[in-house]
């Protein structure tokens, strides 16, 4: 072979490699549609991996059977991993057809216009919303559907409390206060309460801090505005900042996490939390000999009105800039039946979203009976839910918790400065 | 092979003009020869301007709007977001926790890393020994960001095994809190990350160091040299480029570390371990201020850039 023919073969090789990379680089995802009209709706959430094996693939393989042309590819990960992702694909307008939410992000996607007006897809479907217990409203439209929900009750060990003489968990926020005072005291590195404040992660916020205002009827809002000067969220922090200065919040809470909080309480290190009642199970499979109980978070002494018990939703949502929000919807009905959500719920341990739904572990289990009537006597409260930069307002409070925990400013000071901050943010 | 070197031969004095169809046809065939090596190179070239030179334009681009992608219509700010994040009090913590970690942990690592070396070159100690050590010193270099960010958060636990043995050693009265309490994150993460990068230094060390003549300490032992001026005046001026590019490079690394940070203390408690990469990310993903985080990336791509050119000058020099 000549250097010319040599040469000309190289460079016609080295062009068509070029042209494909150029092509595969510059090339979207294109169109989900196959060519005899099947659809195939992409759907990302954190689901699966907290599921039992196999069991979000086996809904969506009876969704596929009752829906012929249309197939669901899952993309799953780890909770902040699929936030992060969400948030890139809201940036780029290549979110999936069918997203799981938090409802502390609604707020932001719904303004970037990512999600798409569920309102107008369910009256395009006719779909009845009553069966629905709640839906994540911006300025009158729908945007998420929570589809089932996870309270926050308070965990105590049993075994921990008998020993310091506590006979009940509290109920009140002074037996909370003695209860953990008195195992703090046994010593043996083990404290009463344990508080995560992670800037990584600032739900504890939410889950850990706001939940003694809601549990005593307080509210954070007034008018949908931040309002953390009130008197509901001053007691609240006070109370906190009363347990810290006594010294039974168990040490490490400005980095801890909130897996970090059950393994310490697992462990046996902590004799009472707040937490979701997702965790019961790993719980008992971690360590099957720890006995606890659950129980509503105490609230002010003298309060005898309906206690706001936290809680957190794996909700749904359908990207605007998909090409089939129609079979993404009928997806969500799917996900919404009666009794795939039944089932759903009983797989995760969690209330449904359905209003006619039940989940069958209430009646086998005295720990998620016990939560469901926690459930059903109170009503769920969290205020973080539809606001704007909801985790950054969680981030910005925490900062300031962790300044007045150590001493650098009083309460008054950190509410208002943390008033200040949500303020700018809204 | 022969006939196509005599066709490339230079032209002599003796030659004939070639025919101009010739010559039209030679001038085809050397511009082809020449475009050879940029058909060559274009899969990087396209590669290189795809993943990297449209993205940093496009995050200069972002950081003089007044904000994107939450906006659909973005305005032209100019450098109002460089003067907000400039004068931000937390980008100035962010900053000096930046140079306080990257600095120590750079020296940390090159200290840490030559002794090890030297100790895994020296002739004292028996070839099992040091493949021994050798396979323990590595260690740290195996484990991903993510596995020695929760392996640490374990060790340094309040009732971890570190206030365990430090207690029993009675070196300490009371847990310490090391990556929670204000006074001693910073310390933490940057003992983590001086543990997790020293194995990189000692094996480029080890590798210069094996490298050096023995006939130059044999030279200076005939000189009457001892084993502190052999490593002064021969050890260290061989390794001295090693040690250049190695710090500088690390310097850049270090400097933009965030994994660790982030899986360890997210920047808390108390922003005493913020860094520029933590604060970049939280006005991105938490406040949702893409402008503002694309000029934080923006400043330390500047940053990077100049040390970046150090290194890329001290290369040229070397060669």
């Amino acid at each position: 072979m000549s250097n010319d023919a040599r040469n000309k073969k190289w460079s016609a090789l080295v062009g068509a490699t070029t042209a494909v990379l150029l092509v595969a680089g510059c090339s979207g995802g294109g169109d989900d549609s196959t060519a005899d009209g099947d659809v195939t709706l992409e759907f990302t959430q954190w689901w699966e991996p907290e599921l039992p094996d196999g069991a979000l693939r086996a809904l969506m393989d009876t969704f596929e059977a009752e829906n012929p042309g249309i197939t669901v590819e899952l993309l799953s990960g780890p909770y902040a991993s699929t936030k992060e992702q969400v948030v890139a694909g809201s940036a780029t307008g290549t979110m999936s057809d069918v997203v799981g939410l938090d409802g502390a992000w609604v707020s932001d996607f719904a303004k970037q216009g990512s999600l798409a007006d569920m309102s107008a897809l369910m009256t395009d479907a006719g779909y009845d919303e009553d069966q629905l217990a709640s839906q994540i409203q911006i300025d009158g439209s729908t945007y998420m559907v929570p589809v089932i929900n996870f309270v926050y009750p308070l965990f105590t060990n049993d075994g921990l409390l008998a020993d310091a003489g506590v006979t009940a968990p509290p109920s009140t926020r002074s037996e909370f206060f003695d209860a953990a005072e008195a195992v703090t005291a046994q010593g043996d590195n083990t404290y009463g309460w344990i508080l995560p404040l992670s800037m990584e992660a600032p739900n504890g916020i939410q889950n850990d801090v706001m939940s003694w205002a809601w549990a005593s009827g307080g509210t954070m809002l007034d008018d949908g505005q931040p309002d953390l000067t009130n008197d509901d969220v001053t007691s609240a922090v006070d109370y906190v900042q009363s347990l810290w200065d006594a010294g039974v919040v168990a040490p490490g809470s400005l980095t801890m996490k909130e897996q970090d909080k059950v393994e310490e309480f697992t462990n046996g290190r902590a004799a009472m939390m707040i937490d979701s009642l997702a965790h019961i199970n790993l719980i008992r499979e971690s360590n099957p000999d720890l006995s606890f109980s659950v129980s509503s978070i105490p609230a002010e002494d003298s309060f005898t009105g309906e206690r706001g018990i936290p809680y957190a939703s794996w909700g749904i949502g359908v990207a605007e800039n998909s090409e089939h929000q129609a079979e993404a919807f009928k997806l969500v009905e799917f996900l919404m039946s009666e009794e795939t959500n039944s089932e759903l719920s009983s797989l995760a341990n969690a209330f449904p979203g359905n209003t006619s739904a039940v989940p069958d572990f209430v009646e086998g289990d005295e720990l998620f009976q016990d939560a469901f009537d926690i459930y059903t006597s109170g009503y769920p409260a969290n205020e973080f839910v539809g606001l704007p930069v909801a985790e950054q307002l969680m981030r910005l409070f925490d900062e300031q918790l962790q300044m007045t925990l150590t001493g650098e400013q009083s309460v008054p000071e950190m509410l208002q400065a943390s008033q200040d901050a949500w303020m700018a943010e809204f | 092979m022969k006939p196509a070197l005599a066709e490339r031969a230079a032209p002599t004095g003796h030659d004939v003009a070639p025919h101009p169809e010739v010559r039209k046809s030679r001038r085809k065939s050397s511009l082809r020869y020449k475009l050879v090596p940029y058909g060559f190179l274009s899969p990087t070239g396209v590669l290189m301007l795809v993943l990297l030179v449209v993205p940093v334009v496009m995050v200069i681009g972002y950081s003089t709007m007044d904000n994107v992608i939450t906006n659909k219509n973005p305005v032209f700010v100019g450098l109002a977001n460089y003067v907000e994040i400039l004068t931000d009090p937390t980008f100035h913590v962010a900053v000096r926790n930046t140079l306080v970690f990257t600095i120590t942990s750079v020296v940390a690592h090159l200290l840490i890393g030559l002794c090890f070396a030297m100790l895994l070159n020296t002739k004292l100690l028996a070839n099992r020994i040091k493949a021994i050590f050798r396979v323990i010193y590595v260690m740290p270099w195996l484990f991903t960001v993510a596995i020695i960010a929760v392996l640490w958060r374990l060790l340094l636990n309040p009732n971890g095994v570190i206030n365990y043995l430090l207690q029993a050693a009675g070196i300490i009265d009371q847990q310490v809190q090391w990556l929670s309490s204000p006074s001693t994150a910073l310390l933490a993460v940057t003992f983590i990350n001086i543990w997790a990068g020293y194995p990189f230094f000692m094996i480029s060390l080890l590798a210069g160091l094996q490298g050096v003549p023995k006939d130059l300490y044999e030279a200076a032992t005939v000189d009457g040299a001892g084993a502190f001026k052999q490593f002064l005046n021969v050890t260290l001026p061989q390794i001295k480029p090693i040690i250049v590019s190695m710090a500088m490079l690390d310097i850049i690394w270090t400097s933009q570390q965030f994994a660790l940070i982030w899986m360890t203390t997210g920047g808390g408690p108390l922003d005493v371990t913020e860094m520029v990469s933590t604060y970049t990310y939280k006005l991105a993903f938490s406040r949702y201020e893409f402008s503002l985080a694309s000029a934080s990336a923006v400043i330390v791509l500047v940053a990077s850039m100049v040390l970046a050119f150090f290194y890329a000058r001290h290369q040229n020099a070397r060669d």
